[in-house]
């Protein structure tokens, strides 16, 4: 990275801590997964997520069972929870892709050892956030009909909707990144089956490898192949959560009914996301001592991302607000005075507080390089991000147009379990994950080391 | 210093496999190999090392092409799905606007480019790579486990023409190695 004045004090901290072989660092990697006893963290937080999934399992049967109306809906409050969590999941998704591909074609050695988890963090995400639209449906045993398909009633799903772009968008998005995973798990999946002493998860790793044996002609086809998916999944994330945005700004609900939504949605998205990175980053470096790989250039270049990310936010809603007010337009200037003053007013001012005002702790690098500041904060902006998509749908819809219909919204308990029963299996999967696949992707730090012996550091 | 199994008698090899330490040296040996005239032969190692495919003979893959033509497939795809529900089979007339409204096809057509691409990139490499391949003979060499971890190897195959027990394996002993063993079939 060439830049014009370089800060000494970050510089000085390598991406990688020298010293690494191409041994150490696959046995450091490797003997997290490969190791026979499962670390107390792993198991107590597992615990916890596992828990919290069953809440999710719970609310979903006595959703299928009942309908939505166990949730806090109303009549112009159509759906609330539900969505805010769609778009909140998907967003945390967008860094992860992010990471692994917009960084990948940038060239930034940093990414190599954020990437492998927080492209399984999208993973999960994206897994959350399609569960919403699905258990919001009336009748969800007919979700498929979103889809085309040869049908007996020669229907067709209707094509100018931005509702059946976002079935394309976050079907293609989900199958991009599982097979972007994969793909890059496969070198790794080799090592964990050549590395694996038990018969059993030889064959499983083995299976899973598809032979790999690190051919150089296939390496060859593979960088290949890597690059282009990258450059592939590049324009596909910013293009899911502008259609995620569009599903709001093509329609007239008051405070939705913007043309920023799209570019502002993806900033959000990459703002979230990185917090969420964060989340997971610093206890899983703490706990699994893998302060070597993750240093503090990582947060620190993620808090600088954030940092930028969250200006764009705080552009968003400065835009949103004046646009409102240029519009002339009584409803829409009503929408947000009600935001600010209205029912919900107290989360709108959390949320300028968590997204806009917190985030410029990051201009202090003091703030940037320590994990615990880091980790506090990043929790504060998943939960600014969570109330700005609430603020987004709910205080659109609860005053709409007519003012006999207005109604407040009141989250129930089943809206609460639902949100924090995905948040479980979220967690849940990530433990998992921590527990039978490598974090950090073990070919690229080998890279990494090579790269750092060549230059002499 | 050639590892040989008793159980089984030589000739009838696979290749011949020399052991290193570095990627340099590995290079350098794959470069010394396509100057002595062998084809036949392939490199492992535990990361991509640069310029190796090429220093093997490796010239170029048709990947690219294929993750295009996967591209332009779903794009073509995607766009005439949408066509024909809305302007053939299922014709609606919305107060008058056009039926072939293509700019609300773009989104879809978008999605299903980068579907069909990414599709092609993933399977196509498998494909030219020939994996899934759960049998290799370079996996019978013991050390070779090592490939997926720190060490490097350079494998000539048997195949080759000019391959011959002996000098072969004189010459890949000329490299340096740490060692040069014989991979059964």
């Amino acid at each position: 990275m060439d830049r014009q004045e370089p800060d000494r004090r970050i510089e000085q901290i390598p991406v990688l801590k020298p010293g690494h072989t191409f041994a150490s660092v696959t046995d450091k990697i490797s003997q997290i997964v490969l190791t026979r006893r499962t670390s107390r963290f792993w198991w107590v937080g597992f615990a916890i997520s596992f828990i919290l999934l069953q809440a999710l399992m719970i609310s979903v049967l006595y959703l299928f069972a009942r309908g939505v109306g166990i949730w806090g809906l109303n009549v112009p409050v159509g759906w609330a929870f539900d969505i805010t969590n769609l778009v909140w999941w998907i967003g945390i998704g967008h860094a992860g892709t992010l990471i692994s591909a917009i960084l990948l074609l940038f060239r930034q050695d940093w990414r190599t050892s954020i990437n492998r988890f927080a492209e399984a963090m999208t993973l999960f995400a994206v897994a959350n956030a399609a569960l919403f639209p699905l258990l919001h449906l009336g009748r969800p045993l007919f979700a498929y009909y979103i889809f085309p398909y040869p049908n007996t009633m020669g229907l067709w799903p209707q094509f100018r909707s931005p509702l059946v772009w976002d079935a394309f968008a976050i079907g293609t998005y989900g199958i991009v990144s599982a097979l972007f995973w994969y793909m890059g798990l496969i070198p790794d999946l080799a090592t964990l089956r050549d590395r694996a002493r038990s018969r059993i998860w030889q064959i499983i790793y083995g299976i899973f490898a598809m032979g790999w044996r690190g051919s150089a002609l296939h390496w060859h086809r593979y960088q290949t192949a890597y690059f282009l998916m990258a450059a592939i999944a590049t324009p596909l994330v910013i293009s899911v959560h502008s259609i995620i945005g569009l599903d709001f700004a093509y329609s007239i609900v008051p405070g939705w009914h913007a043309t920023i939504f799209p570019p502002y949605f993806v900033a959000g998205a990459v703002f979230s996301g990185f917090a969420m990175v964060l989340t997971i980053a610093i206890p899983l470096r703490r706990f699994y001592d893998l302060e070597d790989f993750i240093t503090l250039r990582h947060l620190d270049n993620m808090a600088k991302v954030m940092l930028a990310m969250g200006l764009i936010v705080a552009y968003g809603y400065l835009m949103e607000n004046f646009m409102a007010w240029y519009s002339g337009d009584e409803f829409e200037i009503a929408t947000y005075y009600n935001r600010l003053v209205g029912e919900y007013g107290p989360f709108y001012i959390a949320m300028l507080v968590f997204n806009v005002l917190v985030p410029q702790l990051f201009w202090s690098i003091r703030i940037r390089r320590s994990p615990l500041a880091l980790f506090i904060i990043s929790i504060i902006i998943n939960i600014g991000m969570w109330l700005e998509r609430f603020m987004i749908i709910v205080g659109g819809l609860y005053h709409d147009y007519l003012p006999s219909s207005w109604h407040v919204f009141i989250p129930t308990f089943w809206d609460f379990s639902t949100f924090l029963g995905t948040i479980g299996l979220f967690f849940a999967l990530i433990f998992l994950f921590i527990r039978f696949l490598p974090v950090i992707s073990i070919f690229e730090m080998r890279e990494l080391v090579q790269e750092q012996e060549a230059h002499g550091d | 210093m050639v590892t040989e199994n008793p159980s089984s008698p030589i000739p009838r090899v696979y290749g011949l496999m020399a052991e290193f330490e570095k990627p340099e040296a590995l290079l350098e040996a794959a470069h010394r190999a396509y100057e002595q005239g062998y084809r036949r032969m392939d490199a492992y190692s535990p990361f991509p090392v640069e310029g190796l495919s090429e220093a093997l003979g490796m010239r170029r893959t048709a990947l690219p092409l294929v993750v295009l033509g996967g591209g332009i497939t779903g794009a073509l795809a995607g766009y005439f799905m949408q066509y024909y529900a809305t302007v053939i089979d299922y014709p609606i007339n919305v107060g008058g606007r056009p039926l072939h409204s293509w700019p609300a096809y773009i989104p879809i057509t978008f999605e299903m480019t980068i579907l069909f691409a990414a599709f092609a990139a993933v399977l196509g490499m498998f494909a030219l790579n020939g994996l899934p391949q759960p049998y290799h003979p370079v996996f019978n060499v013991p050390s070779f486990e090592l490939a997926s971890r720190t060490h490097f190897f350079l494998a000539i195959e048997a195949s080759d023409p000019l391959f011959d027990l002996e000098k072969t394996l004189e010459f890949l002993e000329s490299l340096n190695p740490n060692d040069v063993s014989v991979i059964e079939p």
